[in-house]
């Protein structure tokens, strides 16, 4: 439906109010043209609702930190127009799924980040630090499997599609796996033996079950399960090495 | 799941691919055949190659089940840790037993 067709129609919202336990609530808005859905929340939270709870920063999709689950799937907000996503102009608003509910739409990421940190998502630079620039030729393959990754912005979309993290709570999930696979492909990364350690261990990357669920809903476009699959076969050649 | 057992488990798939198919395809031809028990036992009796093919198959099978079910524990009821593991491993000796037994028995009868 185009943005002129929905604007001046009614639309009716109903969001989550609480924490874990909680109810939703409903609202009536008119639409408005290149509405987003973070548009519609903000204006509830300044009108009717004060104590609506929820995140929002950049509102131009740099941030990660206004996505939320949008008629059952998960969605940035601020880059998602309502025209796009409105069900016969009903739009359902919930927090992000497989993460501890604050209030309202605010979901607590600690564990999303902590499993981050776990997967040894962090650059290492070693003890000592190089004498000189690394040279790093854009069009190696490592380079390009880095990047093809790198943009990630952490906000836990993929983290909240996968099943699998809402199966196994120690999962350590798309995004952590993501960022622990560029690392792999970092060419000046001195913890590579620990990170492919991290990543192996029960609830690494051999969960997968490349249901794809964190590539169809990554709103950056990125291919965690790709970088899942680099990971498992980076596992796989240091078990028949024998480094691992 | 270590790479050890994602290794594991994914080359005994490759070996079960093969000695599921040599299987199933070896069921319907004596079905379809109509051979008796006795005329199987007649063809398995003292067949190296049928002890080496099923002996595989058995070891494979007992290999990959147990990882499986080791992950579909762990997923589904939440069940993991070295008590179930060591479950994991009797159930996968069990299985080597009992299929080696079975393939031994069918070999010299």
């Amino acid at each position: 439906m185009g943005h002129a067709a929905m604007t001046g129609q009614a639309l009716e919202v109903r969001i989550w109010r609480g924490g874990e336990a909680g109810a939703f609530q409903s609202f009536s808005l008119p639409t408005r043209p290149a509405q987003t859905v973070l548009d519609v929340v903000t204006e509830i939270q300044r009108g009717p609702e004060p104590d609506l709870a929820y995140r929002f920063a950049c509102r131009v999709g740099m941030c990660g930190s206004c996505a939320m689950t949008v008629n059952g799937e998960p969605r940035w907000t601020c880059r998602t127009r309502v025209a796009a996503v409105a069900k016969k102009g009903m739009l359902t608003l919930e927090p992000l799924r497989n993460l501890p509910v604050v209030k309202d739409l605010v979901v607590d990421m600690t564990t999303f980040f902590e499993k981050w940190q776990k997967a040894k998502g962090v650059f290492e630079p070693g003890d000592a630090p190089p004498a000189d620039f690394a040279i790093v030729k854009p069009d190696s393959a490592e380079r390009q499997a880095a990047d093809r990754g790198i943009e990630c912005i952490g906000c836990g979309i993929c983290y909240s599609a996968c099943d699998v993290v809402a199966w196994d709570r120690d999962y350590l999930g798309p995004a952590a796996l993501n960022r622990a696979w560029t690392l792999v492909n970092d060419v000046r990364d001195r913890g590579q033996a620990e990170r492919l350690a991290a990543v192996v261990a029960d609830g690494g990357c051999q969960s997968c079950h490349t249901h794809l669920s964190c590539t169809k809903f990554c709103p950056k476009s990125l291919a965690p399960t790709y970088a899942i699959a680099g990971l498992k076969r980076a596992a796989m050649r240091a078990a028949v090495k024998g480094t691992k | 799941m270590n790479a050890a057992l994602f290794l594991a488990q994914r080359v005994t798939a490759v070996i079960l691919a093969f000695a599921v198919t040599i299987h199933l395809t070896t069921i319907l031809y004596a079905a379809r055949q109509g051979l008796t028990a006795q005329h199987i036992l007649q063809r398995t009796h003292g067949n190296w190659a049928f002890l080496t093919l099923y002996s595989v198959f058995v070891v494979a099978a007992a290999i990959h089940g147990p990882i499986g079910l080791r992950n579909i524990l762990r997923e589904w009821l939440g069940w993991w840790g070295s008590r179930v593991d060591s479950l994991l491993i009797a159930f996968a000796l069990l299985l080597i037993v009992l299929g080696l037994r079975a393939a031994y028995g069918v070999f010299v009868s």
